[in-house]
């Protein structure tokens, strides 16, 4: 089990302000569709910037 | 073999495109969506004056003209910024999905080849320039080219491979919620900034009006002092003001607010727009310094084919150039950021008090700022370091 930034595709608007903020590029935005990586070490900055509250984190 | 491709097809990727095509370059301008200037991340207000430096104004794309701006002290205190010639339009609102696209066609007519839906995956030097990886539907393919112009946007990959730019900190970055919407009762002759660190922790609310009782109506804040995620901020300010009117369109979008990057080059590769973090660390604007970053670089690309030289040392008469133009209002509105972001409420509302009513004839962070030293002498010190 790793702690990792999940998205809720319900609630992500793809605008990308999580990508300016990840240090290990840990994610990328394919037109609408965010994907998030196994780089990602859930720190949450992602989180935190995220308009919607689309993402949290989760132990996976 | 290409003279230069660039990644992004915004306000900063399509103006070099062009700049760059028209000057004779053999150019490539590659955008990730399938659809050119959607989905909007923007609240789309610009000046006049700093749009007719670069662009013939077609009404086609303006949604809206405005004369004024009024700013909102979390106290309600009005402060109003307006030409003192009625009519004299300073303003205007972009209708961006239309306004992209129609900087992409010029760069087109200008010769340049466009791909959409076609994502940059990465770069990797040769001994004369560099081999830019596409993919397209799941294809991937590689082209050659002598120079890189990044204006892939915040979220720029280009930057960050190139080693140019740090990715941002909670701090230097605006978190940006906006409600397109519709069937509002206000007064479409003005944009409306509304401040408070309760409403907008380190950001601010705006109205923007888009024509026909419609209006942009969003919020930016700072992650690193916000405690919650921007669309509730904004779904507070909505109810607070009591705005009434119907949600359209859902707008959701990041500014970088870092101020003056030491440099936007490296050897072949250049950065425009908001991909070298060039919109104003005050106002959030982005378009205007994009449209100059995107205009200077396509240039410099021109120069840099005609002289055969991609090195770095040439292509820092790039930085000269945007630097020269925005690079000093970038540092100066960084300052100011962090001198407002110390202020509580009650400051902003005695600083809003103090030049209520007074007339400041032109709408810029830097008129409110001469006014406000003129009401706050005691102030001068406090900008005496700010503004030399």
């Amino acid at each position: 089990m790793v702690r990792r930034a999940i998205v809720d595709r319900r609630k992500c608007a793809y605008c990308g302000a999580c990508i300016a903020v990840c240090n290990l590029n840990a994610n990328e935005l394919i037109e609408t569709f965010l994907e998030i990586n196994e780089k990602c070490n859930g720190c949450g900055l992602c989180v935190k910037t995220c308009p919607m509250g689309a993402l949290s984190l989760a132990e996976v | 073999m290409f003279d230069l491709v660039v990644v992004g097809a915004g306000p900063a990727g399509s103006m070099a495109a062009k700049t760059s095509a028209e000057k004779g370059l053999n150019v490539l301008l590659v955008e990730k969506r399938q659809e050119i200037g959607t989905p909007v991340r923007c609240a789309e207000g610009i000046s006049k004056e700093s749009l007719r430096r670069f662009v013939e104004i077609d009404k086609k794309w303006i949604a809206s003209e405005v004369i004024g701006a009024k700013i909102y002290a979390p106290d309600g205190t009005e402060v109003v910024m307006a030409e003192e010639i009625a009519g004299n339009e300073v303003g205007f609102v972009l209708e961006r999905k239309i306004f992209d696209r129609h900087l992409a066609r010029l760069a087109a007519k200008a010769g340049a080849e466009v791909f959409v839906k076609t994502t940059a995956l990465g770069f990797e030097r040769t001994h004369n320039g560099l081999k830019v990886k596409l993919r397209r539907l799941g294809e991937e393919w590689e082209v050659e080219t002598k120079l890189l112009i990044g204006a892939d946007g915040v979220e720029s990959k280009i930057g960050r491979m190139a080693g140019i730019i740090k990715t941002l900190k909670m701090s230097e970055i605006e978190s940006c919620a906006q409600y397109l919407m519709t069937g509002l009762d206000i007064d479409e002759n003005y944009t409306y900034f509304y401040l408070g660190n309760e409403l907008a922790p380190g950001g601010y609310a705006w109205i923007f009006p888009k024509g026909d009782r419609s209006a942009n109506v969003g919020i930016g804040v700072l992650p690193s002092i916000a405690k919650m995620p921007a669309k509730c901020y904004l779904d507070r300010f909505i109810e607070k003001l009591g705005i009434k009117g119907k949600i359209v369109e859902f707008v959701a979008g990041a500014v970088p607010v870092y101020g003056e990057i030491e440099t936007a080059v490296t050897d072949n590769i250049m950065l425009c727009g908001d991909a070298a973090y060039h919109s104003d660390p005050i106002t959030g604007g982005g378009i205007a310094n994009a449209l100059s970053a995107g205009y200077h670089a396509g240039l410099v690309a021109s120069e840099a084919v005609a002289k055969n030289d991609f090195s770095v040392r040439f292509l820092r008469r790039y930085d000269e150039l945007w630097k020269a133009d925005f690079g000093g209002k970038l540092r100066r509105n960084k300052k100011l950021q962090e001198f407002f972001l110390k202020l509580d409420d009650p400051t902003l509302n005695s600083l809003a008090r103090s030049i209520a009513g007074k007339k400041i004839e032109e709408m810029s962070v830097q008129a409110i700022v001469v006014e406000l030293l003129r009401s706050n002498p005691s102030l001068i010190e406090l900008f005496k370091d700010l503004l030399s």
